[in-house]
């Protein structure tokens, strides 16, 4: 089924283009944002980089635009003879975190407000399978859709100072990982041991946008026995079967 | 010592001194920042006096400069904001190569104008790189400032020439930052509009490589928009009606309204005003 979406260019400096969609965090609006920016990757030289938010597409050219019409005439024809993004070829990946009380420290205050135990609420979180919708506010950062909405929570009204590297956190309809210390909102409830942003070129990210995460629970033995040689860890995936 | 790796050492840091190349184009997808010189003016125009490739890596200064000392001679040169630079306590000249003799001091004294020095040097800084760039930057360089007793190293392969060029009156800066309309520049209405773009603002005391904010506030009923892309130079408005313009190590997505567009030129620009600075906007198109 072939929906049809409103799409509007608009010139965002010398050297790129922005492509919005209605504005909302859906899957179908995701998974066209995706096929265009493959489309777009595979049809179109002198492209320096396309990245892609919730509803948006930031196109990047290695020069600046000489002619803005003949640009977006080329875009909209490879819009319209895009393939749709092939959903089995994306990967789920098993990610472990450890919801020990040592970490999950604004657990109890979640649990006391939505009337839920802590342990249906690391439950309800890592049963969910999260799909990677982009990249963005720190290197390394997943924006995370589909939390369970028993456990939607709101971002604290003041941010922490300092919110250790690899906290779980929930904000707002949002989960996710911090990839590095920093001050942040949200509400942490745990732990993953791994990295999310690797130093060397060849895999910055092993996640790209589209995969899906499955979060895993570990002990806080098993959280130290891997962190002890995170640079070492192995992401495994499953290939998607659903 | 074979004689090719030349060294400095930074014997005081001044406030902020960082190493700054180009950055690192085309790796937000993953959530990393541009980064690179915040006047990328005046960061090529110390390297082409040099000779240098604009690709190669200065080290950019703010405020209030550092005192290096020179473990080898090399060639230098200073442009940017006004910082009076000193070799052995003699004023030097900006903007045009100056030779350096081994156990030479380079040390800085009063801002006369502008905000952010910058000290190319033939062969330019070869600094640790991360993801093909030697720019400093917080969760991506495990350096993300230059400190004291630190030790540079350069390059001093390539030929010495003294090239005798002096650039006069060549500046960067100004304050009429030229600008295009921003994605969500038509959710303000026409006062709005007409305000942002007749009112002389001033910068706030909250002015990094991250982002400048400025100090008046606007009338603002506009909400949040969902998280999108953000480039440096993006003016987001914030709730509470602040203008925030977003400089070279700023986030890559943002959930403000992006209403104007810094042109490059003007980046530069905004990168040499400090607090209590004015500046205005003008439409390009």
């Amino acid at each position: 089924m072939n929906k049809n979406f409103f799409i509007n260019y608009f010139q965002f400096n010398s050297s790129s283009i922005l492509i919005s969609w209605e504005n909302s965090i859906e899957n179908d609006i995701i998974f066209d944002v995706l096929s265009f920016k493959n489309a777009i990757n595979n049809n179109i030289k002198q492209i320096l980089e396309v990245r892609n938010a919730y509803s948006s597409l930031l196109v990047t050219y290695k020069y600046s635009i000489d002619n803005i019409y003949s640009e977006i005439k080329t875009l909209k024809q490879v819009y319209l003879n895009k393939i749709k993004i092939n959903l089995v070829e994306r990967k789920t990946w098993r990610i472990p975190v450890c919801y020990d009380k040592f970490f999950s420290k604004d657990l109890d205050n979640i649990s006391t407000s939505l009337n839920l135990s802590r342990n249906q609420i690391i439950k309800l979180h890592h049963e969910n399978k999260y799909m990677v919708c982009f990249l963005g506010f720190l290197p390394g950062f997943l924006y995370l859709s589909n939390l369970n909405k028993k456990l939607y929570f709101p971002r604290k009204s003041v941010p922490d100072l300092s919110v250790a590297k690899g906290s779980v956190g929930i904000g707002g309809s949002q989960t996710g990982v911090y990839p590095s210390d920093s001050p942040g909102g949200w509400n942490i409830i745990g732990n993953s041991p791994v990295n999310f942003i690797n130093t060397s070129t060849d895999e910055i990210s092993f996640a790209q946008p589209g995969d899906l995460i499955k979060f895993y629970p570990i002990t806080l033995e098993e959280h130290q026995v891997i962190l002890k040689e995170s640079n070492k860890f192995k992401f495994e995936w499953e290939a998607i079967n659903d | 010592m074979n004689g090719r790796q030349s060294m400095i050492e930074i014997l005081k840091p001044g406030l902020f001194s960082t190493i700054q190349d180009k950055g690192r184009v085309g790796l937000q997808s993953y959530g990393i920042p541009h980064s690179g010189s915040m006047d990328s003016f005046s960061s090529d125009l110390g390297n082409k006096i040099l000779g240098n490739n604009v690709e190669n890596a200065v080290m950019e200064i703010t405020m209030i400069g550092p005192v290096l000392e020179f473990k080898t001679s090399s060639i230098i040169c200073i442009t940017g904001a006004d910082l009076s630079p000193f070799i052995n306590n003699v004023n030097v000249l900006m903007n045009t190569s100056l030779v350096v003799k081994k156990n030479d001091v380079l040390s800085f004294g009063r801002l006369i104008d502008g905000l952010r020095s910058y000290i190319a040097i033939s062969g330019g800084f070869k600094t640790e790189k991360a993801y093909n760039s030697r720019s400093m930057c917080k969760n991506v360089t495990k350096a993300v400032r230059l400190n004291k007793n630190d030790i540079l190293k350069f390059d001093k392969s390539v030929t010495l020439s003294d090239s005798e060029l002096l650039v006069k009156n060549i500046k960067s800066f100004g304050n009429v930052l030229s600008v295009y309309k921003g994605p969500e520049f038509f959710m303000l209405n026409s006062y709005q509009q007409n305000y942002i773009m007749s009112h002389e603002f001033s910068i706030s005391n909250s002015y990094n490589r991250m982002a400048v904010q400025l100090k008046d506030l606007i009338v603002n009923e506009l909400v949040s928009i969902i998280t999108s892309p953000v480039i440096p130079g993006t003016v987001q408005l914030t709730p509470n009606g602040t203008l925030i313009i977003l400089m070279r190590d700023c986030q890559t997505t943002g959930g403000y309204p992006r209403i104007l567009q810094l042109e490059e030129k003007s980046i530069n620009s905004v990168s040499q005003l400090k607090k209590n600075s004015k500046l205005n906007f003008k439409l390009k198109i």
